[in-house]
């Protein structure tokens, strides 16, 4: 098993006509995941190499059977095409999109919270792959192969650099998922640990945080009720100073909270290992894999 | 973007939060002409964005206009803990019969936004959420719903603001929510919101954070600007698209990635080196951006060394490493470069970085390595 894309992935691009939108479609399609159409109002009809693009998500839905989104379309069209992807009943929608205002992050977490129907992985993330399964987004996916070791990071690059080391030392992982780093992920860490927990393929858990907000905090309290597997942590911008936003909209140390120590300290004091460098969290993992 | 006082107020006003009446000055004769406008006695106030200006003479009465010329004149070109006030705001003097606090914050744990009202405003507002949690009132407004009557009446009652001013608190709390959501703001806080003798309500300061990301829907507020905020790199960065922060060490950054830019630093920290910035040269960096992001930081003057740390996602290393080249060709850098290339076309980088043999750049393959080798040579004499 693996979490969130495999196998059963049907996916629809949102913006696939961009630059950017039709470059990683492809990859992903390279890649083995199945990819059944694409939208961009006024350009249904058309095709991108064979991938057939329609004007609407809900057209992409009943004539292809589409079940998960890319979102690729600038932050200003962001919000409606997340709410459009929902309306047709996408129950997976990946937003790669960077830059998406607050307030209409805040309003699309809210209604997709209401209506219960869809789950929002980013907005501003990488993506999620499954090595050998499927790959959604722009994570690239030849450096990783199948394993048992779970990574969940707000950081692409920062994944990359942990997956890399894993991969040197023999290891592969059964999902990657970048939940994103801005302040209103749809999904986050809790949501991710529960999946990863319940995941068969999944023996080991990295999970890579940041600065900014309390997400980490209260992952760590979720570690130490509900999850038995290992799971080793990392936060980066300990050096980062106060008020100033580090690269991501979510990452700011605001007076005294939001602290990489604070958020180190909150998974150290539940059983979780932190390592202070991407390959002292490698090296961890590989040492509990050994066993 | 964290707003001004005076433009907090400006916005404050154009939603019908009552201030007092005043008007921007950036010289000593604005200022007083600022002051005849509104009258005597005026407070004469400096505008930077730091808390306990006060304290430190940064707001001060004038009674005449010879009052007004002499504390613009002392106000003017100040430092206030390391900020140089370039702007003053001259409102109209306020009587003060009591003072509250009133914020709405953008709750990224509730994902709503949270209202707080509190009647001991004029003080620091996490000290009295320290030793006083209960005198502040809360509650989180569905944003879904919107602000309603109810919730300003709940907010005053639990509060306990004096029973006749219930009423005008909860209509201006509702416009603090209109400030809040219309000008997608991601903080908007008065301290003090006061009640003066005649039993009106005034926010006699304002605090605002607009959401940079919104200002393409607010073309009025992207004009705004905080000359003493703004950082001569920083500008440049931002001019070139570039996200770049300026610490206070030495060692220049350049990486891919806001997780993997922070983790930089961390390293470098932990190596014992002091880095100089933050810089995150993206997602898909060209050859073109990498030698405008190597301009930027090598114009501080601080940086004795700089390490790229990339690795490729998206990013290809040949690139970067294109980039670099040309960079040396343009700029000629006196002081040395420590690399590392990894991930997409990270051999034909290092390949190319190998082939072109620049002076001073050192290949390193590890990112712990590349920390350690950039940390001794920063602290070469």
């Amino acid at each position: 098993m693996s979490i969130l894309v495999g196998t059963e992935t049907r996916l629809c691009t949102s913006g696939i006509t961009g630059r950017e939108g039709t470059f990683h479609t492809l990859r992903n399609r390279d890649y083995g995941t199945s990819v059944v159409a694409g939208v961009t109002p006024g350009k249904g009809g058309q095709d991108v190499d064979g991938i057939p693009v329609f004007d609407t998500f809900h057209e992409a839905v009943r004539e292809r059977g589409a079940n998960t989104a890319m979102i690729f379309v600038p932050p200003r069209f962001a919000a409606d095409s997340i709410l459009e992807a929902e309306d047709a009943g996408i129950e997976l929608i990946v937003c790669i999109t960077e830059g998406i205002p607050a307030h209409d992050e805040l309003r699309v977490y809210n209604i997709l919270k209401k209506n219960g129907r869809s789950r929002l992985v980013g907005p501003n993330c990488p993506g999620i792959l499954s090595p050998g399964k499927a790959s959604v987004g722009i994570i690239p996916a030849s450096f990783f192969s199948p394993g048992n070791v779970g990574v969940v990071s707000r950081s692409g690059t920062l994944t990359y650099q942990i997956g890399n080391v894993l991969a040197q030392h023999g290891f592969g992982n059964s999902s990657i998922v970048g939940i994103g780093g801005d302040p209103v992920p749809g999904t986050d860490f809790i949501d991710v640990l529960e999946m990863f927990q319940a995941d068969d393929e999944t023996e080991l858990i990295v999970l890579c945080g940041e600065i900014g907000g309390d997400a980490e905090e209260r992952a760590a309290d979720y570690i130490a009720e509900h999850v038995t597997k290992p799971v080793i942590g990392y936060i980066a911008g300990f050096t980062a100073p106060p008020g100033k936003t580090m690269g991501h909209a979510g990452a700011i140390v605001s007076g005294s909270r939001g602290t990489a120590a604070a958020k180190a300290q909150a998974l150290e004091e539940r059983g979780v290992r932190v390592g202070r460098t991407p390959t002292q969290v490698a090296e961890a993992a590989i040492t509990l894999l050994r066993g | 973007m964290d707003l001004l006082e005076y433009q907090g107020k400006q916005l404050f006003a154009r939603h019908g939060v009552p201030v007092p009446d005043g008007r921007p000055a950036r010289t000593v004769e604005e200022a007083v002409a600022a002051a005849q406008e509104v009258g005597y006695p005026c407070a004469v106030k400096a505008q930077v964005q730091i808390g306990g200006r006060g304290k430190l003479g940064g707001i001060r009465i004038a009674h005449d206009a010879g009052e007004a010329e002499q504390h613009a004149r002392a106000i003017l070109g100040m430092d206030i803990r390391g900020l140089t006030v370039h702007e003053l705001w001259i409102e109209a003097a306020s009587e003060i019969a009591a003072e509250y606090y009133a914020s709405v914050v953008f709750d990224r744990s509730a994902k709503a936004p949270l209202m707080m009202l509190s009647t001991k405003g004029g003080m620091d507002i996490e000290q009295v959420a320290d030793e006083d949690p209960d005198a502040i009132a809360r509650l989180h407004v569905d944003p879904l719903l919107g602000f309603q009557d109810f919730h300003g009446r709940r907010l005053a009652f639990e509060a306990g603001v004096d029973a006749d001013v219930v009423r005008p608190v909860g209509a201006l709390l509702a416009r603090l929510y209109e400030v809040f959501t219309t000008e997608e703001a991601t903080l908007v806080e008065v301290n003090p919101l006061i009640v003066t003798p005649d039993r009106g309500v005034r926010a006699l300061d304002a605090k605002v954070t607009l959401d940079g990301n919104a200002l393409f829907r607010h073309p009025d507020n992207a004009q705004l600007r905080d000359p003493s905020a703004e950082d001569p790199q920083e500008r440049m960065a931002a001019e070139r698209g570039l996200t770049y922060v300026k610490l206070d060490g030495s060692i220049g950054i350049l990486a891919n990635g806001a997780g993997l830019s922070m983790s930089t630093l961390d390293v470098v920290a932990e190596a014992g080196g002091q880095p100089a910035n933050f810089l995150d040269a993206g997602g898909g960096s060209r050859a073109e951006a990498i030698t405008s992001a190597v301009e930027v930081i090598l114009s501080d003057d601080r940086v004795r060394a700089v390490l790229f740390n990339i690795f490729g996602g998206i990013t290809r290393c040949d690139e970067v490493a294109r980039g670099l080249i040309e960079a040396f060709r343009q700029i000629d850098p006196s002081v040395p470069f420590v690399v590392r290339l990894d991930g997409t076309n990270g051999e034909e980088g290092r390949e190319l970085l190998a082939e072109a043999s620049l002076p001073n750049v050192h290949i390193e393959s590890t990112m712990d390595g590349a920390a350690s080798r950039v940390v001794e040579l920063a602290a070469r004499p």
